[in-house]
């Protein structure tokens, strides 16, 4: 150990210096977007165009925050709670049917198991979006395209979700506790419920991230669906808005400020939640 | 025969039990999968076999059986194939630069080189929570030759012509998925056992000799897990392109396989599309697949 440090410290303090100037970049990189969205949140229409972008100008956030809720009858705020209700109500559905299933695949033998299985593994790979198109004719068939259901229903079914609840419930539930609770004469759906469901919770918080983060950037099937745009989950209004930019100049202050404030619910949650993800992640890749 | 069959008949049925519960648990995902994946796949590759008959030119149009003439038309839409090999080198590039970047960075964080890991760690991971079409309007401005800050730079170089656009929204990408990718690889990395290192750091070994010949071969599985859901998700690429015709005319209406399939549709020409669309299912099953049995192959020898 003293050999070394004593035999390169200089070589010990480029590398150091060499690996803090990276992270330091990298840093600016991924940031500089972000505080550049929040500084053009804060500026007037006038001097959005007109001063330099990196720096803030009059401090004008809360007029504009003010003015985007207030254009078109408060369509903005609709679009948040539409995405905020698209994305828990179909990650809870979507978590809980995709950790019975997954349930039931890793802790049960049945004919047909590993079937099923590889069919929903199958599912993972299957684009989104190849999906997207099929669906809206579907859904047509019945009229019920353009309605909440249209979106939020094909959200619900999570595959991925099914392979990591198998991987978890495998790891974390112990078959003898099962046993234990068969002898007590405990039912296996209130065993689930009750007792399992206790142990898989990290894990169940990490699938419930990955469809809320999937179905809240969800675009291609809100896109294909909804034509009502009280429907519209933000991304899609966001979208919209900004293609309506050349013919309406004023939209732009409401596209800037309306994209800043629909992350940072996002940034919170994935921040506090962080620990889950990587729980997650790595059980992700065991395979 | 059948003094065989009955005893096995029997053995294979005594352990299902719980088959009640089986069913409870099963039940609500299977009848969503079947409703919203099975079902909808089934009926793009009906609808791909259909093609439009009219009698005559004003004729009402009669959709009936045409085999693989729309698979045909797929073959030969030059556009189509075009968007094909435009993603194709799209993944070639961006998929390698952001998964290096990703494990440059995860490598970092888990060397004793860098201070302030936390903070680095949640600072690349911000962008992951980004929505891709709000990350493309963002980076739309910021290419910008008149809004942008750094008109300076992109009033000289336009970043939204024609030759530089896919590689403009190929830095969307990378800016949106490196920390995402960087969390998954410094994962397995951390799940590493330390004694490993102990030895080689005794024998003198530096940190990017460690780095190069046994961290990188151990993480390797997570490599592959991102490198596959990186080409999938570039096969389906659409919102990020999708945002960026509003900002310039160089993204034209097939840029990407997935949004020809969605001009297609609007046309309507909803056969074709749906052939697109199964067109584009199979060569991401193929990709995934093939990837992964090149890199397990590569993995055991």
């Amino acid at each position: 150990m003293t050999q070394i440090s004593a035999g390169a410290p200089k070589e010990k303090l480029a590398s150091r210096t060499a690996a803090m100037i990276v992270m330091g970049i990298s840093t600016l990189y991924f940031l500089v977007p972000i505080w550049w969205l929040f500084i053009g949140s804060t500026k007037s229409r006038e001097q959005f165009s007109s001063t330099a972008g990196l720096w803030f100008a009059d401090f004008n956030l809360f007029t504009n925050i003010g003015d985007l809720f207030a254009y078109n009858d408060g369509v903005y705020l609709k679009w948040m709670l539409n995405s905020i209700i698209y994305a828990s109500f179909g990650a809870l559905l979507g978590t809980l049917f995709a950790a019975m299933c997954g349930y039931a695949l890793a802790k049960y033998r049945f004919p047909g198991r590993e079937l099923i299985f590889n069919t929903v593994l199958g599912g993972v790979l299957v684009p989104a979006t190849a999906l997207a198109l099929p669906l809206f004719l579907i859904f047509s068939q019945f009229n019920a395209t353009n309605t909440f259901w249209s979106v939020f229903l094909p959200s619900i079914v999570s595959p991925f979700g099914v392979y990591l609840a198998r991987i978890f419930a495998a790891a974390s539930v112990p078959d003898e506790l099962l046993e234990a609770a068969r002898l007590d004469g405990a039912g296996e759906v209130r065993t689930f419920f009750s007792v399992s469901r206790r142990l898989m919770t990290p894990a169940l918080v990490t699938i419930f991230l990955f469809q809320f983060v999937a179905i809240w950037n969800n675009f291609f099937l809100p896109l294909i669906m909804l034509r009502d745009q009280t429907l519209f989950p933000v991304t899609l209004g966001l979208y919209t808005w900004n293609s309506q930019v050349n013919q309406i100049p004023e939209i732009r202050t409401f596209v800037i400020i309306g994209a800043f404030l629909s992350i940072i619910p996002l940034i919170i949650a994935f921040l506090s939640l962080q620990r889950f993800w990587r729980g997650g992640l790595g059980a992700g890749s065991v395979k | 025969m059948t003094t065989t069959s009955v005893p096995r008949l029997k053995a294979r049925r005594t352990p299902v039990k719980h088959k009640r519960a089986i069913a409870i648990f099963l039940a609500p995902f299977a009848v969503l999968f079947a409703a919203f994946y099975l079902l909808p796949i089934g009926w793009a590759i009906g609808q791909s076999l259909l093609v439009v008959e009219r009698d005559g030119t004003f004729g009402k149009p009669v959709e009936v059986f045409g085999g693989l003439t729309q698979y045909i038309l797929v073959f030969q839409n030059e556009a189509f194939w075009a968007s094909v090999g435009r993603v194709a080198l799209f993944g070639v590039v961006q998929v390698p630069v952001m998964l290096g970047f990703a494990l440059v960075l995860a490598l970092l964080l888990d060397s004793p080189l860098v201070k302030g890991k936390k903070f680095f760690r949640l600072a690349f991971f911000v962008p992951y929570a980004v929505p891709g079409v709000i990350a493309a309007i963002m980076w739309g401005y910021l290419y910008s030759p008149n809004l942008s800050p750094f008109a300076a730079f992109t009033s000289g170089f336009d970043l939204l012509a024609p030759e530089t656009v896919l590689w403009s929204i190929a830095n969307v990408v990378t800016w949106v998925y490196v920390g995402y990718n960087m969390l998954i690889i410094y994962s397995a990395l951390l799940a590493l056992p330390s004694e490993i290192f102990e030895a080689a750091r005794l024998d003198g070994a530096n940190q990017l000799q460690i780095a190069l010949s046994i961290k990188i071969p151990l993480v390797m599985p997570a490599i592959v897990l991102t490198a596959i859901f990186s080409i999938i998700g570039t096969l389906q690429l659409l919102a990020e392109p999708q945002v960026f015709r509003s900002f310039t005319s160089s993204v034209s209406s097939t840029f990407t396989p997935n949004i020809a399939v969605y001009t297609t549709s609007a046309v309507p020409n909803v056969s074709l599309a749906a052939a697109m669309s199964v067109v584009l299912a199979l060569a991401t099953f193929i990709m995934s697949f093939v990837f992964l049995k090149f890199t397990q192959r590569k993995g055991d020898q």
